[in-house]
């Protein structure tokens, strides 16, 4: 240290702040120089421009589309002329001109479309490249007021907050049962969680395929699941914290019983997210089955959220009532935020946070499947596990959005 | 738009729109009326109002080539033949094919479609050639020629690389509408490109005084897949005809030189509305094998359309293939009373049948 200090007597002198803001200070004046030169050196790209838009957002209303679109390329896009299944169309374009990196353009189309019609949106720009969208089925845009709002409400609560509160109506049950009988269904719930992290993940990665790419792809559900799972093992470690010192007889259970709702309750955003988003582009006929569907793949989860308090006391009403609630009311949210303002990157996202979640919480359950050797799988549990996959597995065959 | 106004609330679109149409009468553009309302949702296609092609960038304008015929440098030789002498010069150009749409063309005297060359049967041509486009061209012209006239690859002068010139020479044989275009590979980018035009051959008689009109049917593919294209037209502006209809008077011969170079679609058509004309295929026969209101062209077909209209009014003429109408084949003839006449434009008259012999 001694002969370091005498060589670089100015830098080991120097205060920390320093030796951060010289380094920042010359990479800024790097970069600005590159950018103010335009790059020395470098030609530009060879070939003609790129030119990318990707549509976020349709809209249909009587006698005219909207399209909001974003340019997802690296060169500045002009939208010159717009056809509708091979016929030009009078538009409107907000803001007018160029679109640049990254910005965002609406394109109001007057087009006489027909409920239930296919309809192909080719986007001729001003150097005569060909940007195309399809509609798939034709269905007028729900208004966003205060009624489709209470509708999405109700639909939340259909298939996310009673179906949870019914599957926790096999609490008593739970309670009378022996101590095999407990790790038998504690595996069922790491069964049916275990096939929520695959069809979640699939589903996501699907979602994130079909994103346009500015703002990332797939690569957000890894992040939203990292960010879900960290969230909730800091959220775990305060829990325990609490319980430690209150020393209160079942609060373990209660803690790994809110950390399951908790877990559920994010998956449930991301799948309300997905219901919304349907019903709001026509793609899903709301009734009877469709909500039958996801009630009883739904009451799984509340079965999941009981389990662990199977040799707690006895739980107060309100208590378990908040449980349901946080494991179903978050399908409300999600359907509002997916009929509003769904977009991929969104949901990609939201559906990671809820695999993230569930893989903490598949975490948490694992001990309490253990047998007395505290072998994990031993044959109680490897049914369980079976017959958990296997349930959530039939269920979800009955909803597919 | 009554009818949109009474069933269907559209309002912000409305005045966006409307804001832009307003714009686009106050630059006095075209010739007003009611038909640069044309379009619009159930009214029919259109193009983005308020925004119109840049002709004189073109440098050429679908209005004035329907009746632009270039008799070429013209003389009387001793042995009574007439010389017709024209140069026509190859080049790269970028040209807007609907409003806002621009195209990398490859054009003969800088415009799509190329001159019109008349001449009449039995006449000497010389088509001197120019290329000044980076790539290598021909002119092939549809007629009677020796092989060595032909203007394909490996044949007489064949293929004429940037810089070279040739000059092709045969007599205007038979009398009809004929075409030249480029003959270079791969053939269909060498005319999809726009080098082609309208070789007009007339009888030795002549043919009866009319308002002659030459449509020449294209279309462009903007986007170089090869399959169809994305803007159709008679004479290279999409729509135009709607904007700016043609002029013509009532009861009043016209003849249409109609021929279609359009590429990557196998077939184009004509239909005019509320009229009847008499069709003279490739215009080689005197008697029209037709009276129809409606004809089919495969590419490089051709015909000689004769009608009269009996009313006043706008009259909308378009492919009846209506994918190609609603992408831009679409127009109207505005037939005016006989205060309206059309001015017949100078290169209508054969200066040599006109004005006798020159030296």
């Amino acid at each position: 240290m001694e002969a370091r200090t005498e060589a670089a007597p100015a830098i080991a002198r120097a205060p920390t702040w320093v030796l951060v803001a010289v380094p920042l200070a010359l990479i800024a004046a790097a970069i600005g120089l590159i950018a103010a030169l335009g790059g020395p050196g470098l030609d530009e790209r060879r070939g003609p421009p790129v030119e990318e838009l990707a549509v976020e957002r349709t809209v249909l209303r009587p006698g005219e589309i909207q399209l909001s679109v974003r340019n997802t390329g690296p060169d500045a896009v002009e939208v010159a002329q717009v056809a509708v299944n091979d016929a030009y169309v009078a538009f409107a374009a907000d803001p007018d001109g160029d679109v640049g990196r990254l910005s965002e353009q609406k394109l109001t189309l007057e087009y006489p479309w027909q409920e239930g019609g296919a309809y192909t949106i080719s986007m001729l720009t001003s150097t005569g490249a060909t940007i195309e969208h399809i509609i798939d089925v034709a269905v007028e845009t729900p208004d966003t007021g205060i009624g489709f709002y209470g509708l999405m409400t109700l639909l939340g609560t259909y298939v996310g907050v009673i179906p949870v509160i019914l599957g926790m109506l096999f609490m008593p049950a739970l309670r009378r049962v022996s101590e095999d009988w407990v790790r038998l269904f504690m595996a069922v719930t790491v069964g049916l969680l275990g096939f929520l992290v695959i069809d979640g993940s699939l589903e996501g990665l699907e979602i994130g395929g079909e994103a346009s790419g500015a703002f990332g792809g797939p690569e957000l559900l890894f992040l939203g699941a990292a960010l879900a799972y960290l969230a909730l093992t800091a959220v775990d470690r305060r829990l325990k914290r609490g319980v430690e010192r209150r020393r209160a007889k079942g609060e373990g259970a209660y803690r790994l019983s809110l950390m399951v709702a908790i877990g559920i309750g994010l998956h449930n955003l991301g799948e309300g997210l997905a219901i919304g988003s349907a019903y709001a582009v026509g793609s899903v006929a709301l009734g009877a089955f469709f909500v039958i569907g996801f009630a009883l793949h739904n009451t799984t989860e509340g079965f999941a959220i009981v389990a662990p308090l199977a040799r707690a006391g006895r739980p107060g009403f309100i208590r378990l009532l908040a449980l349901g609630l946080i494991a179903g009311a978050p399908a409300i949210l999600g359907a509002v935020i997916g009929a509003g303002a769904y977009n991929q990157e969104l949901a990609t996202f939201l559906i990671g946070v809820g695999v993230g979640a569930i893989v903490q919480v598949i975490g948490q359950l694992l001990p309490s499947i253990r047998d007395r050797e505290g072998q994990a799988l031993h044959p109680l549990s490897i049914a369980g596990l079976i017959a958990g996959g296997a349930i959530l597995y039939a269920t979800s065959l009955l909803v597919s959005v | 738009m009554p009818l949109l106004h009474q069933f269907v609330p559209h309002h912000g679109l409305h005045e966006a729109l409307e804001g832009a149409r307003a714009a686009e009468h106050g630059s006095g553009h075209g010739t007003g009326g009611s038909s640069a309302l044309h379009g619009g949702g159930a009214a029919g296609p259109t193009f983005r109002p308020g925004k119109t092609v840049d002709h004189a960038a073109n440098g050429f304008h679908p209005t004035e080539m329907l009746r632009d015929f270039d008799w070429g440098k013209t003389r009387r030789l001793a042995s009574g033949r007439v010389l017709r002498e024209w140069t026509l010069l190859a080049g790269d150009k970028e040209i807007e094919v609907a409003p806002g749409v621009h195209y990398p063309a490859w054009a003969y005297n800088g415009r799509v479609p190329g001159p019109t060359l008349r001449a009449r049967e039995g006449d000497l041509l010389r088509v001197r050639f120019v290329n000044g486009s980076e790539h290598p061209h021909t002119i092939h012209f549809h007629g009677l020629h020796p092989a060595e006239m032909d203007g394909v690859p490996g044949v007489g002068a064949g293929l004429i690389d940037r810089g070279g010139e040739t000059t092709y020479e045969f007599i205007a044989e038979p009398f009809g509408l004929h075409l030249y275009h480029c003959h270079a590979g791969p053939l269909a980018e060498h005319i999809a490109r726009g080098l082609y035009g309208a070789f007009v051959v007339d009888p030795k008689q002549g043919r009866p005084d009319a308002d002659e009109l030459v449509m020449v049917m294209n279309g462009f593919n903007t986007n170089f897949d090869a399959e169809g294209n994305q803007t159709y037209a008679v004479n290279t502006v999409a729509f135009h005809y709607v904007n700016e209809p043609v002029a013509v008077e009532r009861r009043s011969p016209v003849r249409i030189y109609l021929a279609n170079l359009l590429e990557f679609d196998p077939l184009n058509s004509f239909h005019i509305h509320a009229n009847f004309f008499d069709y003279y295929p490739t215009g080689t026969r005197l008697e029209p094998s037709e009276f129809t209101d409606t004809i089919v062209q495969a590419q490089a077909q051709r015909g000689i359309l004769e009608l009269e209209f009996p009313y006043v009014g706008d009259y909308m003429f378009h492919a009846h293939k209506t994918e190609f109408a609603e992408l831009g084949w679409m127009g109207f003839f505005r037939v005016g009373g006989d205060r309206e006449r059309q001015r017949q434009p100078a290169a209508f008259h054969d200066p040599v049948r006109d004005e006798g012999e020159s030296a």
